[in-house]
């Protein structure tokens, strides 16, 4: 056993090759000296951090994970922490004119009115606190909140929702997909229609009525949006489940797994030990680029009025106030566009990794 | 050919047949309902006993709501359907055939100009974009792309409402027409054109990326045979290879494609005529859903869920008329 481990890192493919002219290799050493033996997934990572798009990807994934995990900490405020310090006071002149007898007056009425919330503050402002302002850097909404912080909660919201939702709904698609392709016959028969039925059913929907059962079930409005993701984990596995079943066809025929068959493995063995890891490559981008298309829906829905209560910070309800007022749209910019920009942030960055991930990893590319 | 088709529609019946299973089990779930909404007043004030209003709502099979209820009344709703009744809906106070097919034609318009504008821009951009892979041409179009496929769709409306119709003043904000508007023929036609230029283009840019990566994996794949070697071995110029050669078999996915967005095309848009208040069948499909009128969501699901069966069907056959390499197993 010891002396294994004194040979295998000699031996292993992933060791940095030699500098040139080294004086330990003899020069009428073979070529496996000269050729330099990469692993392959130092292979996919090389041609993975190849492609600017996959790095810039990468960058705006890190940075909104720093931004609504660790964002928080750094900023004076809280998500439903309201500034009751009080707005900007507000002084409006009333001219009022006046005739006594002949001569014309012109009184002026000066109305002070400063609100006790600070609604609608302006980016860079500080709340009126004296001494210990707290900084606006957004500006806040229309109940007084920070918009900044409630970006980054919702950040955390939309982030951790999409991957438990892809979590889930790839789990169930390998294990119905697999399960499908490899014993075929009426267990391929009964998954397959069971996916052909989901694939009718419209989602949005579908999500729009399970909401309203869930309201009128006394279901609390904070943890809906955990049921409603869970259905359309339940809905959306088919996709996963068509790719894994298609791959195993193909890898079934092949002689390794009449190898596995030969050596009496057990079928679970060898659907989830052998065939499963040989879908890895297409499941992960699928995954990624699954992602993306998550945080649209849960933005869909919060977008709709489904998703958190009004009192928890999501990208998509954030961008819905807009629609719903006017006056948000048209003056207080800073309170939906950074949401929206954020959400697209989000998605472009899984749709970039997601594009470079396949690019490095199919075999049949040149570059 | 026909015996495969014939296989395929009986099959999609059964499986239309299951969904509306499970789409009349849950909408009889739903908490809403409309019928005692209604007359609530009336009860109220005693002048509807529940007596009269439990007979109201056996007319719609809707007066049982135990696992048993719900069979009968799926029951009654299905003969009904094979009668070619689709039922009442109570919102819209007419039948769901006449509302949805009224309505539909608003989503389709929409649907179609976008669905135009969107392949006439993205299959010259994708063939050009993988004809030049690596180029610039290429980087810049997948940026594009990509960045059209992030919005989500009621985000690109709005910001698209904020800077033409707010900001620049441009187009109107919302609704097809100008609510005081008296012209007719032609003159209709253009302050409607008008009015969905704005939801034309949020669509055309959500989904425009999709359409112009599609055509640019295909055409790589096209521009790797051995026939397009062969083309440009005998000499052919490079036009002649690339819009005779390459062009005609990118093509062939991208038809079968064509008939896969029939459901899109028909079903409207839930979110985005929301946004732009547009008078289509998603937004008569929003409202009837928040109100618990069942006969029309029923029709509304059932409708989509056949169009994508048609869809499907059609994309299949298609693929095996465009290309007649593919044989049918079986």
């Amino acid at each position: 056993m010891e002396e294994f481990e004194e040979i295998i890192p000699e031996r292993a493919p992933d060791e940095p090759e030699l500098p040139e002219g080294q004086p330990e290799t003899p020069a009428e050493d073979s070529i496996a000296d000269r050729v330099r033996i990469i692993s392959p997934t130092r292979l996919v990572l090389k041609r993975f951090f190849r492609s600017k798009l996959s790095i810039v990807g990468l960058c705006m994934f890190l940075f909104l994970l720093l931004f609504s995990f660790l964002g928080p900490l750094f900023v004076p405020w809280s998500e439903t922490e309201v500034d009751r310090t009080g707005g900007e006071t507000v002084y409006n002149i009333l001219p009022v004119e006046v005739k006594v007898g002949d001569e014309k007056f012109t009184v002026y009425t000066v109305e002070v009115y400063t609100p006790t919330i600070n609604v609608h503050a302006d980016p860079f402002t500080y709340s009126h606190e004296g001494e210990n302002s707290r900084l606006h850097l957004f500006g806040t909404d229309e109940n007084g909140r920070d918009t900044f912080v409630r970006l980054m909660y919702g950040g955390r919201m939309s982030m951790m929702l999409s991957f438990l939702v892809v979590l889930i709904y790839t789990l169930i698609g390998v294990v119905l997909g697999g399960l499908a392709g490899y014993f075929g016959k009426w267990v391929d028969m009964i998954i397959m229609r069971i996916v052909d039925i989901l694939n009718c059913i419209p989602s949005l929907p579908i999500l729009l009525i399970v909401g309203a059962i869930l309201d009128g079930a006394g279901v609390d409005q904070s943890v809906r949006i955990y049921y409603m993701l869970g259905f359309l984990a339940l809905l959306s596995w088919t996709g996963i489940a068509r790719l894994v079943r298609g791959q195993i066809l193909f890898l079934r025929e092949q002689e390794y797994i009449v190898a596995a068959e030969a050596l009496g493995m057990s079928p679970m063995r060898k659907i989830f030990h052998h065939l499963v890891p040989n879908v890895m490559p297409q499941l992960i981008v699928s995954m990624t680029l699954g992602l993306g298309s998550i945080i649209l829906y849960e933005a869909s829905l919060s977008f709709l009025g489904l998703g958190v209560p009004i009192s928890m910070a999501s990208w998509g309800q954030m961008v819905q106030r807009a629609t719903q007022n006017t006056e948000i749209l048209q003056y207080y910019t800073m309170e939906w566009l950074p949401a929206g920009i954020l959400i697209v942030l989000a998605v472009l960055s899984f749709n970039f990794i997601g594009d470079g991930l396949r690019d490095a990893l199919d075999p049949k590319m040149k570059r | 050919m026909v015996k495969y088709i014939v296989k395929r529609v009986l099959y999609s019946a059964l499986i239309l047949l299951i969904v509306s299973m499970l789409l009349y089990l849950l909408v009889r779930c739903l908490p809403i309902d409309y019928v005692e909404n209604k007359f609530l007043a009336q009860t109220n004030a005693g002048q509807i006993s529940p007596e009269e209003l439990n007979r109201i709502k056996a007319l719609y099979g809707l007066e049982d709501s135990s696992f048993w209820g719900i069979c009968r009344g799926y029951w009654k709703w299905l003969t009904a359907v094979f009668h070619g009744d689709l039922g009442t809906s109570f919102k819209y106070n007419m039948p769901v055939t006449e509302a949805i097919s009224r309505h539909m034609w608003v989503s389709f318009g929409i649907a179609l100009a976008a669905f135009i504008l969107q392949y006439a821009i993205s299959i010259p951009l994708g063939i050009k974009a993988a004809t030049n892979q690596y180029g610039v041409v290429d980087y810049v179009t997948t940026v594009f792309a990509m960045i059209g496929i992030s919005f989500p769709s009621f985000f690109i409306a709005i910001l698209l409402i904020k800077v033409f119709s707010i900001d620049l003043g441009w187009f109107p904000m919302q609704g097809l027409q100008d609510a005081n508007f008296t012209g007719t023929g032609i003159e209709l036609l253009f302050n409607q054109l008008w009015h969905i230029i704005l939801p034309m283009l949020a669509i055309t840019i959500v989904s425009i990326g999709g359409l112009m990566r599609h055509t640019r994996t295909n055409t790589l794949e096209v521009l790797n045979q051995d026939y397009i070697r062969t083309a440009r071995a005998k000499g052919l110029s490079e036009r002649t290879v690339i819009y005779k050669h390459v062009f005609r078999n990118t093509m062939v996915p991208i038809v079968t494609m064509m008939a896969g967005v029939i459901p899109s095309l028909f079903g409207g848009m839930m979110i985005l005529e929301q946004v732009f208040s547009l008078p289509g069948i998603g937004q008569m499909a929003y409202g009837a859903l928040k109100e618990g009128d069942i006969p029309f969501i029923m029709g509304y699901n059932m409708f989509i869920a056949i169009l994508t069966v048609i869809g499907t069907l059609l994309s299949d056959i298609t693929y095996m008329i465009v290309d007649p390499r593919i044989k049918i197993t079986k």
